[in-house]
């Protein structure tokens, strides 16, 4: 794994037509920190995220790697040191899973063939699926995809990684095997940003619990501060409705 | 003589088709195979940067793609091969001499390309947004993600209007007849119009007639299969090796958006 970054964002504003959808959003995240995000539908969890890796720029405010912004820099290069990882998986259906992750690395990392299927085996045999290499994602289970999502994202080696409610789409019982691998990157010193409903892993995982509602942070600390002792009302509400 | 029997040997004289038959086959049929695959790729090729164009956030690309479509749909094939043929003709004299064959081509191409590049754009409007968004979120550019990964799905999904496309092209290759080819140039309908002319028996144009359906009624059920396969999906996965997943294809340079 590469080295991991710090994140930060200062004063996020991003608007789509008239509908402000991020008002001044503020996060930080130390290097190989997990902060998860929660909050209602809607709140901006998941546009937050996309103006970290720049799928979406804000209209004000700043993003910060290691204290640098990033603003100004390519985005594509940008976006190659920061993995993402979505909530409907979105692996490439017309190529084997292999083919999903060496892909990235022949074309992006300019490695060569037997490299970048060396590594992609890697990665799939982290992930617990060296024995689909050869399968398409239509023929694997969700939990069996959004693994191989996660590690055709690891294989690019990035400095952050961000998930997008990676276990909403799946079935009850395939979400353990998800949240288990996110929780051992996160002790592997993943510097994460995980927009989530599992508060449970929420509670147990992240070093920071940021909760958002229309478009801002309304409250930000440790788990232990957020779930027991929460002071705004918003976020009092929130959970006693999710808990 | 009794009119039944003067309609059957009309056009099922069996001594005028066998007489046609080794031309037709010699001559014909491989002018019309090349008249129709070669304007199918050249037509690709054209269609293909017509639909990037199509969906480029550059108006500039936007508008010409539009303008060129509209007008080459919008004009009978015979006219378009006539202004084309006839139209370039002095142009064409200059690069490879008194010849219409290539510009036969060039027209039937160009009509292609009409087609095909809003065949290819609806394919590519089919691949679902978010397959653009994790292609870009990898760190692959505009570019290369519509390259790797939207058009090569986009171009699964209309295999069957693109062979479609292919039968009304070695339909359509008949009307190149109008710009005079030489003999050696001739293709199946010319050669079947040919016989019937001199011969003033109409045999010879049904066997070119037949020969077109030998062509074209199984490309219908090629349609019809890769259609099935596509909705209920193939049955085994092969190799990984031998996947054609990311196509050489060729985009245009000035396509390149910069999408964010």
């Amino acid at each position: 794994m590469s080295t991991s970054v710090s994140l930060s964002l200062r004063d996020v504003h991003l608007a789509f037509g008239s509908h402000q959808v991020l008002r001044g959003v503020d996060l930080d995240v130390a290097r190989g920190g997990t902060a998860c995000v929660i909050g209602p539908s809607g709140s901006g969890k998941s546009t937050l995220l996309r103006t970290v890796n720049r799928l979406l720029e804000p209209d004000r405010g700043d993003v910060l790697l290691d204290g640098r912004s990033v603003l100004r820099d390519d985005p594509d290069a940008l976006r190659q040191r920061i993995g993402m990882v979505f909530q409907q998986f979105n692996l490439f259906p017309h190529m084997s899973v292999e083919r999903n992750i060496t892909l990235p690395l022949r074309r992006i990392r300019k490695l060569g063939e037997d490299e970048a299927v060396a590594r992609a085996r890697a990665e799939l045999d982290r992930v617990g699926l060296a024995a689909k290499a050869d399968a398409r994602p239509a023929h694997l289970s969700g939990g069996q995809q959004q693994r191989v999502a996660i590690a055709r994202a690891l294989a690019m080696q990035p400095q952050v990684m961000l998930f997008d409610e990676a276990t909403s789409a799946l079935d009850p019982e395939l979400v353990k095997g998800v949240l288990a691998l996110m929780a051992e990157l996160s002790t592997q010193g993943m510097t994460m940003v995980v927009v989530t409903h599992e508060m449970g892993f929420a509670r147990e995982v992240a070093d920071t619990v940021a909760f958002m509602d229309a478009g801002v942070v309304l409250e930000a600390g440790e788990p232990a501060a957020i779930f027991e002792s929460a002071r705004h009302p918003r976020l009092r509400r929130f959970l006693s409705q999710v808990l | 003589m009794d009119p039944l029997r003067t309609l059957w040997e009309t056009f099922f004289d069996w001594e005028s088709m066998r007489e046609a038959l080794p031309e037709m086959l010699t001559v014909g049929l491989p002018n019309t195979l090349i008249l129709a695959v070669t304007a199918a790729l050249l037509g690709s090729a054209l269609g293909i940067v017509l639909a990037v164009a199509g969906i480029s956030r550059t108006r500039w690309l936007r508008w010409p793609a539009r303008v060129y479509t509209d007008v080459f749909r919008g004009l009978p094939a015979a006219a378009t091969i006539l202004l084309i043929g006839v139209g370039l003709a002095p142009l064409g004299m200059q690069v490879w001499g008194p010849n219409p064959y290539p510009l036969g081509i060039l027209a039937l191409s160009l009509i292609a390309s009409a087609y095909l590049g809003e065949i290819f754009r609806s394919g590519i409007q089919s691949v679902e947004a978010t397959q653009l968004e994790a292609a870009r979120a990898l760190g692959f550019s505009w570019r290369e993600a519509m390259r790797r990964v939207i058009i090569p799905q986009g171009i699964r999904r209309i295999l069957p209007a693109w062979v479609n496309q292919l039968i009304a092209l070695i339909k359509d290759s008949s009307l190149v007849y109008f710009l005079g080819l030489l003999a050696s140039q001739r293709e199946l309908f010319r050669i079947g119009q040919d016989y019937a002319a001199n011969t003033g028996n109409q045999s010879a144009l049904l066997l070119a007639g037949l020969c077109y359906l030998v062509l074209t009624v199984p490309l219908t059920h090629v349609v019809n299969w890769i259609d099935q396969r596509l909705r209920h999906g193939r049955p085994a996965t092969g190799p990984a090796g031998d996947d054609p997943d990311d196509l050489d294809l060729a985009l245009p340079g000035a396509a390149g958006g910069n999408q964010r």
